[in-house]
């Protein structure tokens, strides 16, 4: 995993709520056996029309928006448990989501996968997508360890719990922490009665 | 105080509490398919790590597994990789694989139950959302990414911050006509595909202990939509019952030991949770969805209300205001691990003896496992279900999700069994209404949405 330690860029604005992972990776793109090449199949069926060309009104296809972070509506990542949501969001560039809501399996997932899920409330929600629309341009500035995103004059703090910073701040995930605890599962399952 | 059942469950499994309160969970059951684990697997072999304990994990291919002509080699190469992929780990790494073939292959959350790998009391995972069907039996399962399977592939154990807790009980009896999926879909249109964020939810009540172990199944498996981490129900006689005489179920002495204990698997009457809610089971009629995620249900005689989420209803081709009752409908899906058990199946045959699917409406019957597909033959349930005009196909996720060649065409309707109505999930353009086993039968028979009440002697 990738360390996340600070970032300075722009945001692409996606005010829609309950984006669930079908519209992130649809299904049918869920065939391969290695983490790469997700990507170029983000939001697949929102981003193409059925021929194949490209849908201009997507966001994603619009060239005044682009950055490192997307700013998406309420409920972002439900539905499925696929990983491939994370893999396609960080495979096109995403490092950081912003919404209001999010669902629990997305956001583990992401985390797992150097992306960072901030939770904003939704007025705070309305505001930043307001400065997107009046300046595409506007610059975000995260700071991991202060857990400060600025955003011109707003200046979010949000909530993130100690171990999973340090994993950001790392770039380590919680395979290596789990095989170190070898003996204490051991005792565990030893003592562990089985039906 | 006393325990909620789900708190009885994880405190038996937590290994360690770790800084910022996250618990560090035993794992006793991990269930893996073709599509969440290769990557994990790749992952264990980079890292040169071996598997932590091989005889708690169980293999099937179900996601992308073709349901015609399942001794043909798979035609479509990249579900063929996928799925050659699983047979090559399943060696390498001497896991026990229900793989295409095997007489016991069948949809991951339908082979748990019926083989009696799943029982009381357990913690079960699998890179699969609606891994939350398990909990029917009293246990905690939930679904898992890539990640995590890896993590318990390489540790048998789950790193988790513990869940808020949330009862639903359903009061009183259900109507005729009126089933387990329209219990959940109601529960769904009320709470709203979000209202379960953060919550592990247990369903209590008369009218869910009335059910049976698949209608149960049925519930705890659609839990995930209202954003739940999952659902379970407290073990009892009927949940016994089932586990009984199971290939993987305790026997003799240990089988008595076992039901002691499960038996003690329960909320204790002064535990609290983080939120209750409750239904009446008389307000419950057959269901149908109407929009794009399944908290947007209504019951078949409603209109469609006014949404803010327009893109949803022009996606859909609905109206708000609409009756749906009479609309045309073309084709049916019945399956998927909410609705393809036996007990699924039989309630289609029962209504669909003597009849015939209506003429412009194409149906596909897809049992859960091959268990179920043998049962199903045994008791001549393909005999009605060819007689009607019902295409009866080999087991697997199939239209579900479309992962394979099953898939509703652009722009058609399918009142379908299964748990999604997403965008596309059944097909690009395809438009997923999602209803009971009987209320779909229904539709196939009449080639619309009817009110399957008026149907019934
Ligand atoms: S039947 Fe559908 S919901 Fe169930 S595991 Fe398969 S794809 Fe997932």
């Amino acid at each position: 995993m990738e360390k996340l330690i600070t970032l300075q860029t722009t945001a692409v604005p996606l005010p829609i709520e309950d984006v669930d992972t079908d519209q992130i990776i649809p299904a049918r793109f869920l065939k391969a056996v290695t983490k790469e090449g997700f990507g170029d199949n983000l939001f697949r069926d929102w981003r193409y029309h059925k021929d194949g060309s490209e849908n201009e009104n997507f966001v994603l296809n619009n060239p005044t928006y682009s950055g490192r972070i997307l700013v998406a509506g309420k409920n972002f990542g439900c539905g499925s448990s696929r990983e491939h949501a994370a893999w396609a969001l960080y495979g096109y560039g995403f490092q950081v989501v912003i919404s209001s809501f999010f669902a629990d399996i997305f956001k583990g997932n992401a985390l797992n996968n150097g992306i960072l899920p901030i939770v904003v409330d939704g007025n705070t929600l309305d505001a930043i997508f307001k400065k997107i629309e009046s300046n595409p341009n506007t610059q975000f500035d995260l700071d991991v360890e202060a857990q400060v995103l600025k955003v011109e004059e707003l200046n979010i703090d949000f909530e993130l719990d100690s171990y999973k910073k340090e994993c950001l701040l790392k770039g380590q995930d919680d395979i290596d922490f789990l095989v170190s605890l070898k003996d204490e599962i051991e005792s565990f399952e030893a003592q562990q009665v089985i039906f | 105080m006393g325990k909620t059942l789900f708190e009885k469950i994880w405190d038996a499994h937590i290994v360690k509490t770790i800084q910022g309160g996250r618990e560090v969970i035993y794992i006793d059951r991990h269930l893996i398919h073709e599509v969440t684990s290769p990557q994990a697997f790749s992952g264990l072999k980079q890292r040169n790590l071996p598997l932590f304990r091989k005889e708690k994990i169980v293999a099937t291919a179900d996601h992308n597994v073709p349901t015609l002509n399942q001794h043909l080699p798979i035609k479509e190469p990249l579900s063929k990789k996928q799925v050659d992929t699983l047979i090559q780990n399943c060696k390498d790494f001497e896991i026990p694989l229900f793989g295409l073939g095997h007489e016991k292959q069948g949809i991951v959350h339908v082979i748990g139950p019926e083989q009696g790998i799943t029982k009381p009391g357990m913690t079960i995972v699998c890179g699969d959302s609606h891994t939350s069907t398990h909990g029917a039996f009293g246990s905690i399962a939930f679904g898992i990414g890539t990640s995590q399977v890896e993590q318990v592939m390489a540790s048998q154990c789950l790193l988790l911050s513990r869940p808020k807790t949330m009862r639903i009980t359903v009061n009183g009896k259900l109507a005729k006509g009126v089933t387990s999926k329209d219990i959940v879909l109601y529960i769904i249109s009320k709470l709203t595909a979000s209202g379960g964020t953060g919550y592990f939810i247990e369903f209590a009540g008369e009218a869910i202990k009335s059910l049976s172990m698949e209608a149960r199944m049925t519930i705890c498996n659609m839990s995930i939509e209202m954003g739940a981490r999952g659902g379970m129900i407290a073990p009892d006689t009927t949940t016994f019952d089932y586990v009984k005489g199971r290939e993987h179920a305790p026997k003799g002495d240990a089988w008595d030991k076992a039901v002691e204990h499960w038996s003690t698997l329960y909320s204790d009457e002064d535990a609290t949770f983080d939120h209750e809610v409750a239904f009446e089971a008389k307000d419950i009629l057959p269901m149908i969805t109407y929009g794009t995620n399944p908290g947007m249900g209504m019951n078949v005689t409603e209109t469609v209300p006014d949404v803010p989420n327009v893109k949803s209803l022009e996606y859909m081709g609905i109206e708000a205001g609409e009756q749906l009752l009479g609309k045309e409908i073309q084709f049916v899906f019945i399956g998927s691990c909410t609705n393809s058990r036996i007990e699924d199946l039989r309630q289609v045959a029962e209504f669909v003896k003597g009849k015939q699917k209506a003429v412009n409406t194409s149906v596909m019957i897809v049992p859960g496992s091959k268990m179920v597909e043998a049962q199903a033959k045994a008791e001549g349930l393909d005999k009605i279900f060819e007689s009607a005009g019902f295409e009866l196909r080999e087991p697997g996720c199939s239209a579900c999700l479309g992962m394979n060649e099953d898939k509703v065409p652009a722009g058609q309707y399918c009142v379908s069994t299964s748990n999604r109505n997403f965008e596309g999930r059944q097909g690009p353009g395809a438009r997923t209404i999602l209803a009971s086993p009987l209320t779909a039968a229904a539709a196939a028979v009449y080639g619309k949405i009817v009110d399957v009440r008026e149907y019934l002697n």
